[in-house]
Parts: structure tokens; sequence; C-alpha cells
């Protein structure tokens, strides 16, 4: 642990209060959850009550985006080949297994949870630091978890929808959620700054270029680019929550 | 002489494949195949001739609009998806405006998927159990496109019977509907234009990429 991590534990338990915020107000809607049948978009008013704000971050993070991130992604496929990318993605990939895990526990889906340490433990060491994924060339599937998705299964509902600066559409309580994970990122733990800054923006790059092909999509797609991807995101992860078992007749 | 010959023996085959047709089409529509069953035909027909066509892959627009219309279409009760879409505004659009909405929205969506088809490479389909009762005429049918390249990815479809036949009206890809991501874009539009203002923004959009 680096000399910043009484702050980051501070930190923690701050947002550790707002969870369980999060919670109280969640238990308290789930008695009128029906309400909710119309779709997340039935009342708009309630879904997105700080629009002008999230219009004026989701410019802003354009902005940066096209100005910075984007070409620096683009270079990035141009000059790293597919194999090295993958490998570069697949130790990012095993890093985030281990919140993977700790969030399947945190569900009671144990099996899953040790599958997923599993994967960590395999492709930490016969993977090489998780350069390669031999897990999944095992049977060890692969599995999609985070700790806004967890506070959801626990009943916490979304909350209104929030463009986070710089990390885009979020929710009150996927926010949460992001806030306590990112305090506790592995790489957060590196003792030093210079490789902690280094990888943290390695990974940025990767994830965004995994979207290059996507955003094309939206752009070809979308009337309006900040409702497209405000609806399509709050109706994924409601979709994540419920994984397509939706009470609400999905 | 001969060539009357082959042009007797050309229509008197196309009569008689022609009849044969006429009396099986019946007996088809008579039993009515599951809606799970189509989407399983559906989806091994659609990717079975991506995957066998370059110019598809590569997103032909041409090509791709012919392919779409001949495979898909027939099963898509599209005008139903343009309507879902456009919302309250469908009943106060004119049956000429509501043409036209289904135009555009055709070529949106075509462009849209048009560039994604080229990701089609060792994809396989495979149907979730349905849950839906004899008697439904409205089911959800779940499914999932397996890859060894990643992780699968859930493709769902509202669908909704109409005489004998099984059609879809909504598509869901990873938990978003196509109808509902679109449904508050559309009302924007309307809000700000009316119908004409919604066409006038799709045709926009459309013809920018046409050029572009």
């Amino acid at each position: 642990m680096n000399s910043s991590g009484g702050s980051g534990w501070r930190s923690v338990s701050a947002a550790a209060l707002l969870v369980v915020a999060a919670l109280a107000a969640g238990g308290c809607a789930t008695t009128r959850a029906p309400s909710d049948s119309g779709g997340v978009f039935s009342a708009l008013g309630q879904v997105d009550p700080l629009e002008p704000y999230n219009r004026a971050m989701f410019s802003i993070n354009d902005a940066l985006d096209k100005a910075v991130l984007k070409p620096i992604a683009i270079a990035y496929q141009k000059v790293v080949p597919e194999t090295g990318r993958r490998m570069i993605g697949n130790v990012f990939s095993n890093i985030g297994d281990v919140w993977v895990s700790v969030n399947n526990l945190l569900q009671g889906r144990f099996g899953d949870s040790a599958s997923d340490l599993g994967r960590f433990a395999l492709n930490s060491t016969v993977g090489i630091f998780g350069l390669f994924d031999v897990a999944s060339d095992m049977g060890l599937e692969k599995h999609y978890e985070d700790l806004g998705l967890t506070l959801g299964r626990w009943g916490a509902l979304p909350g209104p929808y929030i463009v986070l600066p710089l990390f885009g559409p979020s929710t009150l309580r996927d926010g949460i959620g992001f806030a306590v994970q990112y305090q506790t990122d592995p790489l957060q733990t590196l003792d030093s700054a210079g490789q902690r800054n280094n990888l943290s923006a390695l990974r940025l790059i990767d994830t965004r270029e995994g979207l290059l092909a996507a955003e094309k999509l939206l752009d070809a797609a979308a009337l309006d680019r900040y409702l497209f991807v405000r609806d399509s995101y709050l109706q994924r992860r409601r979709y994540l929550v419920y994984e397509g078992k939706s009470p609400y007749g999905e | 002489m001969t060539n009357f010959l082959n042009d007797f023996r050309l229509a008197t085959l196309c009569l008689v494949l022609g009849g044969a047709l006429m009396i099986a089409a019946p007996l088809r529509a008579a039993q009515a195949e599951a809606p799970d069953e189509l989407i399983r035909k559906l989806s091994v027909e659609v990717i079975d001739k991506i995957k066998a066509d370059k110019d598809i892959q590569a997103g032909n627009p041409k090509k791709v609009s012919e392919f779409v219309d001949t495979t898909i279409m027939p099963s898509v009760n599209f005008e139903r998806m343009t309507a879902l879409a456009v919302g309250r505004g469908w009943r106060e659009a004119t049956p000429e405006q509501q043409r036209r909405l289904i135009v555009e929205f055709r070529i949106l969506l075509l462009r849209t998927y048009s560039g994604a088809l080229g990701q089609v490479t060792d994809q396989t389909v495979r149907l979730k159990p349905l849950r839906a009762d004899p008697s439904d005429e409205e089911v959800i049918v779940r499914s999932e496109l397996v890859s060894r390249r990643g992780p699968p990815i859930q493709l769902d479809y509202r669908m909704q019977k109409m005489g004998a036949a099984w059609k879809i009206y909504d598509v869901n890809v990873l938990g978003v509907w196509l109808v509902e991501t679109y449904r508050n874009q559309f009302a924007q539009e309307l809000n700000n234009g009316g119908v004409d203002g919604l066409l006038k923004s799709l045709s926009e959009k459309n013809k920018q990429y046409a050029q572009g």
C-alpha cells in the first residue's frame, strides 16, 4: 500500500456511507417498484433531471476525446499489432477479474466467484501475468460484474442519469460503485506513481481502442448522440442487473 | 423450333412449380412455425449468407439492401417497428408521411448495420428456452450469438403472430431494445417540428451519409 493509502481508505468509507444512503433510498423505492413498469423512460423528467448539466459534460467529454484520447487510440490500433493489443487487453481483463470475483461473492454467487478467482490464479501464473487468457481455453468463462450491478441486485434503483467527467455515462448508483472500485483499483496500489499513471493511461487507451468500432456505429445510427448513448446505457445496465429476467416484463 | 420447345418446356415447368408452390404454401401456413424455430432458422440463414458473400461483409450498400429485403424483411413487421419508435406521432401522421417514415427509418437502420456485418466470422446461434404459452400472440424469443473470439452476444426478439406467421417487431442487442433507443430521439424531433420535422432530420441524416 502506498502513502496515499490512508486517504484512499477515507474516500472508501465516505463512499460506503453513500452506498448505505443509496440502498436506503432503493429500499424505500422498491415498495413502489411497479411504477417502473413502463421502462426507465416512462417518466423522462425523473430519469434525467440533470439533463442540462449532463449534456454540457457530454460535450466536454466529447471534445476532450476528439482532441486527445481518440487520436491516441487510433495510433495505438495502427502501431501495436492485434496480438499485442489482445495481450494487453488480457492483462487488464485479468486484473479486473479480482473485482468481478468480489462482486460475485457479494451477490452470493459463490460458484461464479470461485471460478473468477480461479481464472485470476491461472491467468496470473500459467498465463504469465495475464498476457494469455488460458482460463477461458480451459472452460472457465469470463464474467462481467461491477459494484453498480451488485448494488442493483441488492435492490438499489439506478437513480438519476449522470455523465461523469472523463468517464462518461453513469447513474447515481453506478457512479458510487465506480468511485469505490476506482479507489480500491489494484493498479492504484502500485508503489510507483509513474507505473501507476502509465498503466492507468494504457488501460484507458486499451478501452478506448475497443470502442472505436462501436463509435462508428453510433455516428451512423444516432439522430442525437446524447440521447442514443443515455438510452442505450440505461437499458444495458437494467438488462445486466436483471440479466434478461426483469420483473417488469422485459 | 428448338427455341420454342425450350420456352415451352420452361413455361410448363414454371406452371408446375408454381402450382406446387400454391398448393404447398397454404399447407405450410396452416401449421404456424414456432417463433423460436423461426428465429433459429433465420439466424442460421443470415449467418450463412453473410459468410458466403464478401460484398455483404464489406457492407456494399446495394448488396446489403437486397439481402435484407429478401432474407430478413419477410419475417419483420417493419411498419409496427416504425410506428412504435415514432410513438404518439404515428397517429398524427398522414398515410403518406407514415410511408416516408418507414422508408427513411429503414435506410437509417440498413446503414447502421451494414458496417457491422464484416464482424460475422465464426458465430453460431444458440436459442434459450422459450417461456411462452401456445396461445400467446406476443412472445419474446431469446438467443445468443456464440463466438470463440469473445463473450456471447445476447440477441432477443419481440414477436407477434400475424395470421399464421410470426413476425419480428423489435430487436434487442446486448440488452438494448432498438425501438426504445429511438423513441426519445424521435420524440424530441416531433416536439420540435412535428412529423415533418422528424422526417426532415431523418432524411438529412440519411443524405449526409449517402454523400460521405
